[in-house]
């Protein structure tokens, strides 16, 4: 039969210019199925759920202005003398890069602002993505099924920051090549094949003459690539998964409550887009970002005080600072454990954040499907545990700036060095039990709130004498909100002897995991949320008070 | 605006309910789920003013970014690139990175704050639920799934002709030697080369600021002079890659001063040089404090004492900076008597 005569066929015909359009592309790209599922995609209201979009955006503000940038930067290591337009620099040897970027800077007209925006959205990418990872990690938003997608996040978390740092070489001035040639004495650090690592990454002797041409490739080619397909592959978890909620009224495990994407999100995040690059713009318009015509160009043997990296790798620069210099000579061989360790403690103390969602639904057992959010305070140990290791990332980072520490707060450079490497070991550990304590005091608050109501500041004289402060017993969906988490009973191996004195075995594993579940359920770590029969008992017995 | 001003016929005639109908307060279950709460109205949905009001506040925003975006241009051609503005309180800034950042950080600002008023004001913000579904497939899915497998594998005999499995996974194992072979040429082998500088028996110190041969009359007590070799000349094609490991720094101290015998040994009148390339990671030592003779590492604070062998202090560097043996020629020169007897710069696995 011909289609083209069907009656249906004829009434497109006429449709509008727009929806024959749409039917076009139907036809060969199959859209309205793909828009069925996504158009009216319901996506809920939280102010932390941004914290997400700002990375997204960040990220594609540092494509868009990294691709303009390409087209003036020469990354190239020869060594040229300046003639731009820059008078203190005239005649000064520097490598192509140096040339270039001064160029992008005084003779790009709004080179300058681009350079400035490409680099603030990297320093607010990385942000955002630190925060990001935190709101995930403190809400539970990690739980199954969404352990993937968490690990998706951290490898961006990761490669952003090896990004950030090929890129902020690249211009070859005396402050990044001060940073490049500290990756490139912590790998030389490395036993056996540090050495040779490094020979190949430099192309010889540090600094040889390619270093800025290879991480030239890293950063705009090899990194990005994968940072964008990852990108892509969170993007479409999060929407395969659907956002999770905090816990309310008509908000359940089963649901998702909020506003379609189209129109109120198309609107919401597409001009959230423009925000973030509007504030980037202004940032850079005002505030002057890495002025390497001030830093000049690398020279090994010359130096600035005060060199820091850009804050995320402070982190890596703090560790290095305060590592004693630990060197062991043997057999004609060194272990440069000083410079070692630290390389070592990096990538560690990034993995146990990854990999902690899979510790904690070990500990749980559960298999189910997580879609509401946890307050922070309902989860104690595992805030604490957040909070322990935020603690060790910014002792570190203090670590990594204890010259500036030092001269501004007029405080012994040696002093802020100790003050550092006590701080790594005792700070997380006090972090840990206040914020434990703080997270069960606001559980006993919440349930002193449900059960006898909410404070209303009214004072109340009774007839015999007695002040009392009049409680106002809360609404059912705050009742609700209050009660809707979930608290988990430790696991019991129960006795390891039956009745007959015969010794059960127990695997070590299973009483770590025991033991765990004790600190994360007991009775220390939990308040037990209010039940009903309390509610009634309190509510019935003599009224709200 | 208060509710008085609002229109009689604008009003609903009762707040109207999300899904899922409100429940009453539930008398078994004070803590059961109640349901969405009713829509609240905004002022908007009720009042056309006050939405007329919010539309010209979004086409307003649009406008002025629209003006911006004019702005943008017009700083473009007409702001000289080389001009220096004062804008309190920031500071000195290029007029024409503020004139071009703030029209496009506007324009950008107000498409956004637009499309952000309007979804915030103008269109619905009645909240919808959706369902969510499992993401594990369902039982059938999974067993059709895995049957399907089998019979693929089965088909392909993969499982039974093991000869073709093994030869494959051997192949593909291969393969990529061929792009890890192809990195060997990325850089020479270390051999020796961390381990030699370009000074030897007879260089000269050259003044690194000057440029000239160094007397001992030149270096005067308390100051801190570098050095590089004769013949390194910054034009030097791998002039970086030399001065990486050879730039020097030369103090003189009182030779009653110097605790170490070594060093005395090897020092000229007083006159010590030692290697400027921290043994930490590298960086080049620049701070020097007269009173005590130390050294200060200003990337990571390692300190020497230039007094003691250049043993370390305080701070993350493994071992002392190298000294370099120095004397004086016939002409009255100061001269490098060999290159540094150990490597210069950070410690790496074959230094020994």
């Amino acid at each position: 039969m011909s289609t083209a005569n069907s009656p249906e066929s004829r009434s497109r015909g006429k449709a509008p210019a727009g929806e024959r359009l749409a039917d076009w592309a139907d036809g060969r790209l199959g859209i309205y199925s793909l828009a069925k599922a996504n158009m009216r995609k319901i996506f809920p209201d939280h102010w932390s759920f941004m914290l997400g979009e700002v990375c997204m955006y960040s990220f594609i503000i540092i494509i868009l202005t990294g691709v303009y940038l390409t087209l003036f930067f020469h990354p190239s290591m020869n060594e040229v003398e300046y003639h731009g337009s820059y008078v203190p620099l005239q005649g000064q040897l520097m490598s192509e890069a140096f040339n270039s970027t001064l160029h992008i800077s005084f003779d790009v007209r709004g080179g300058l602002l681009i350079r400035q925006i490409h680099h603030w959205a990297a320093l607010i990418f990385l942000a955002g993505m630190f925060v990001h990872m935190m709101r995930v990690f403190f809400t539970g938003a990690f739980r199954k099924p969404r352990e993937v997608n968490w690990l998706f996040g951290f490898l961006l978390f990761v490669l952003g920051m090896f990004t950030g740092f090929t890129g902020y070489s690249l211009p070859d001035d005396l402050l990044s090549g001060t940073g490049v040639r500290f990756m490139e004495g912590a790998i030389l650090s490395v036993p056996i094949v540090g050495t040779y690592i490094s020979f190949f990454l430099f192309g010889g002797e540090f600094p040889g003459g390619d270093f800025v041409a290879r991480f030239y490739s890293i950063h705009i080619l090899l990194l990005p690539g994968i940072m964008l397909g990852l990108m892509v592959a969170h993007l479409i978890l999060v929407f395969y998964h659907k956002h999770t909620q905090f816990a309310g009224p008509g908000k359940s495990n089963k649901n998702v409550v909020g506003m379609p994407l189209l129109p109120v999100y198309m609107a919401k995040a597409g001009g959230f887009f423009f925000l973030v690059f509007g504030v980037i713009a202004i940032i850079a318009a005002i505030a002057q970002i890495n002025p390497i015509w001030a830093i000049g160009p690398y020279r090994p043997d010359q130096v600035s005080t005060g060199a820091q990296p850009d804050w995320y790798m402070g982190f890596a620069e703090g560790l290095i600072r305060f590592m004693p210099g630990w060197e062991i000579n043997l057999w004609g061989h060194t272990l440069v454990l000083g410079v070692f360790i630290p390389l070592v403690l990096f990538p560690l103390v990034l993995a146990v954040i990854a990999v902690y969602p899979f510790i904690e639904a070990w500990i749980t057992g559960d298999k189910r499907e997580h879609h509401i959010l946890d307050r922070p305070r309902n989860a104690p140990t595992r805030t604490a545990f957040g909070v322990a290791w935020i603690t060790i990332y910014m002792i570190t980072l203090v670590g990594g700036g204890n010259d500036l520490w030092a001269t501004h707060f007029h405080l012994s450079i040696n002093a802020v060095t100790w003050f550092v490497r006590i701080g790594f070991f005792v700070g997380p550990v006090i972090a840990f039990v206040v914020t434990k304590r703080i997270c069960l005091g606001l559980q006993r608050r919440d349930r002193d709130k449900v059960l006898h109501g909410r404070e209303t500041g009214t004072i109340k004289r009774l007839p015999h004498g007695e002040f009392i402060e009049v409680h106002e017993p809360l609404s059912q969906e705050a009742l609700h909100t209050l009660t809707a988490h979930e608290q988990y009973q430790p696991l019991e191996i129960g006795p390891t002897v039956d009745e007959n004195g015969v010794e059960r075995k127990v695997k070590a594993t299973e009483k770590l995991r025991a033991k765990l579940s004790e600190t994360y359920f007991g009775e220390e770590s939990q308040i037990p949320k209010p039940t009903v029969e309390e509610y009634k008992e309190i509510t019935s017995g003599h009224g709200h008070h | 605006m208060s509710s008085q001003d609002i229109p009689e016929e604008n009003l609903p005639a009762e707040q109207d309910h999300a899904h899922g109908a409100v429940k009453v307060a539930d008398e078994e279950n004070p803590f059961a789920d109640p349901g969405l709460p009713p829509h609240e109205h905004r002022i908007q949905d009720i009042d056309e003013r006050a939405a007329k009001r919010s539309e010209r506040t979004v086409a307003l925003l649009f406008t002025v970014s629209m003006l911006a975006t004019i702005g943008f241009i017009a700083s473009y051609v007409t702001v000289p690139d080389d001009k220096s503005i004062f804008v309190f309180p920031i500071g000195h800034l290029s007029a024409m990175n503020f004139a071009l950042g703030l029209t496009l950080g506007v324009a950008l600002f107000c498409i956004g704050a637009g499309a952000v008023h309007w979804a915030r004001t103008l269109m619905s913000d009645v909240e919808i639920a959706d369902e969510r579904h499992p993401i594990e497939a369902p039982a059938e899915v999974r067993e059709k799934v895995i049957a399907d497998f089998k019979q693929g594998a089965k088909e392909s005999a993969i499982g039974r002709r093991k000869l073709i499995r093994n030869t494959m996974l051997g192949a593909v194992a291969l393969v990529p030697l061929s792009g890890v072979m192809l990195l060997r040429d990325l850089g020479p082998l270390p051999g020796t080369s961390l381990r030699h500088t370009a000074w030897s028996k007879g260089k000269l110190l050259v003044n690194m600021n000057t440029n000239e041969p160094l007397r001992p009359e030149d270096v005067a007590v308390g100051s801190l002079t570098f050095a590089k070799p004769e013949g390194l000349e910054e034009h030097d094609e791998n002039f970086q890659t030399e001065i990486a490991k050879a730039a020097l720094m030369i103090v003189r101290l009182q030779p009653e001063n110097i605790k170490d015998k070594r060093e005395l040994e090897w020092s000229h009148e007083g006159i010590v040089a030692y290697s400027k390339i921290c043994t930490h990671v590298g960086c080049p030592i620049s701070l020097y404090e007269q009173q005590t003779h130390h050294v200060l590492c200003p990337c990571h604070q390692s300190t020497f004492d230039l007094s003691d062998g250049a043993r370390v202090i305080f701070g993350p560097a493994g071992h002392a900076l190298p000294q370099l043996r120095i004397g004086v020629n016939d002409e009255g020169y100061l001269e490098a008597l060999g290159d540094f007897e150990e490597p210069v710069g950070p410690a790496f696995w074959e230094r020994g």
